[in-house]
């Protein structure tokens, strides 16, 4: 790391709360929506764009103060941002480091985006894995696959 | 190969040897129908029939089916005069029966019904049909049909038609189909109404697949024609645009030896015309629908 972005980092370091790494490029909006975080969000939320990634080229990267993540907000992740690294922050430290991982079933996270299927009218949705990459869903219950694009959360 | 105990929701899932088992009980079943027997291997047995949606003719199929087996029905044909109309959600009333029947028979217009209430209970659940998805007892009784007809599944070539986006016989068929060996499946439908790209996929990896650009009914082995209902397609210039209609002109196109199936009712998709000709074998397939049901039953129950 350069020391120009340490620098940087050390500005917006936050106090309590966790800070989402290696978000794909342009998609640190959209993860917002999908982890619920608004208008109403009381908390400091930094978001980075365009961030040089040793790894990717540019990434995007998410701080969000006062904030800590469900089992079911981490598979929302994993579906925007694969890739994805948790810091969990605590007085200021790293106390937790983690990647993402998309599970194999992803029970409650996202709807089925088929308004005819009985998930949408009563029980809970309930996703497959049936490709990784590029990544599609399949319902467990109306057995339709669908792309990245057509996910609901 | 056992179903024992199992459900019976959807083809994709099914491999050979089960839907080779089922026909082969089928032609069992065939002959003690033939002679209008009642067996009693489900004596003692109760079959819960849970039609959300009306089809008389599967309903009564799978009613019969049971009573020649000697079991019992009970259930609704009409889901207004269920406990349904008053809100009751499928898992409620699946659980409400589970203690007093052996087996559960629904048909539901939401896709995934069947799978939901095989996921409540422990008692096996039949898929009479889930919205556009599946209808795997259609796809037994359209392959015995075809099976009794040609005396083999491998190397045919099966032309289906119409609506195959929202039909679900097409689907639960072709995914049986895929399962034997050098199957071709031929595609003809209008535009809006083709088959699914996933299931495209799908069937890809086991079977040769071809979406054909006009009716030509020339190669094929099997004819399978599906209604399109008016509701599909809204404009109804296009509507106009997208029905067909098979008379004795198109089965002049038609192999010597092909067989022309649907699975009723039909409204105008097959002209009367074409009911005397001795490819058409839509009422047999119908005929059937009994003894392949006492067969997934039995395999089931027994
Ligand atoms: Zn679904």
């Amino acid at each position: 790391m350069k020391a120009k972005d340490k620098d940087m980092l050390k500005v917006k370091k936050i106090e309590n709360g966790i800070v989402i790494d290696h978000v794909p490029q342009g998609s640190a909006v959209k993860l917002l929506t999908v982890l619920g975080i608004d208008e109403d969000f009381k908390g400091t939320v930094s978001v980075l764009i365009n961030v040089p990634s040793a790894s990717t080229g540019l990434k995007d990267v998410i701080k969000i103060e006062g904030r800590s993540l469900t089992k079911s907000d981490l598979e929302k992740v994993a579906l925007v941002a694969p890739y994805a690294t948790i810091n969990v922050i605590r007085d200021y430290t790293v106390i937790e480091k983690y990647k993402v991982k998309l599970p194999e079933v992803l029970e409650g996270v996202i709807h089925c985006p088929n308004p005819n299927c009985i998930s949408n009218k009563e029980g809970n949705p309930k996703l497959h894995i049936k490709e990784r990459n590029p990544l599609k869903l399949q319902c467990n219950f109306c057995e339709k696959v669908y792309a990245e694009k057509e996910f609901k959360f | 190969m056992s179903l024992k105990g199992s459900d019976f929701i959807s083809a994709v899932g099914m491999d050979r040897k089960e839907i080779e088992s089922i026909l082969a009980l089928s032609e069992k079943m065939d002959s003690s129908f033939t002679k209008k027997e009642v067996l009693s291997e489900m004596e003692g047995k109760f079959m819960a029939s849970l039609f959300y949606e009306p089809s008389t003719r599967t309903q009564q199929s799978f009613g019969s089916a049971m009573k020649r087996l000697g079991g019992e029905v009970i259930g609704f044909s009409d889901p207004k005069t269920s406990s349904h109309s008053k809100g009751e959600t499928l898992h409620d009333t699946i659980k409400a029966l589970e203690a007093q029947v052996d087996l559960f028979v629904i048909r539901h217009p939401s896709e995934g019904a069947a799978k939901l209430a095989a996921e409540v209970t422990n008692v096996p659940v039949i898929n009479a049909g889930d919205g556009s998805n599946q209808h795997p007892s259609q796809a037994m009784l359209d392959l015995y049909t075809i099976k009794k007809e040609k005396k083999k599944i491998d190397g045919l070539t099966v032309l289906m038609i119409g609506d195959l986006k929202y039909g679900r016989t097409v689907h639960s068929l072709s995914y049986a189909l895929s399962k034997f060996d050098d199957v071709k499946l031929q595609y003809y439908s209008p535009p809006q109404l083709k088959m699914p790209g996933f299931m495209l996929n799908d069937l890809r990896n086991d079977c040769k697949v071809e979406e054909l650009s006009s009716l030509d009914v020339s190669k094929a082995d099997v004819v399978y024609a599906t209604r399109i209902q008016k509701e599909r397609i809204e404009d109804p210039e296009e509507y106009k645009r997208a029905v067909y209609r098979i008379d004795n002109e198109v089965m002049e196109k038609m192999k010597k030896d092909a067989m022309l199936m649907h699975p009723l009712p039909r409204v105008d998709e097959i002209a009367v015309e074409a009911d005397l000709d001795s490819r058409a074998k839509y009422f047999e397939q119908e005929r059937n629908g009994v003894p392949v049901r006492m067969a997934i039953i039995s395999s089931i129950l027994k």
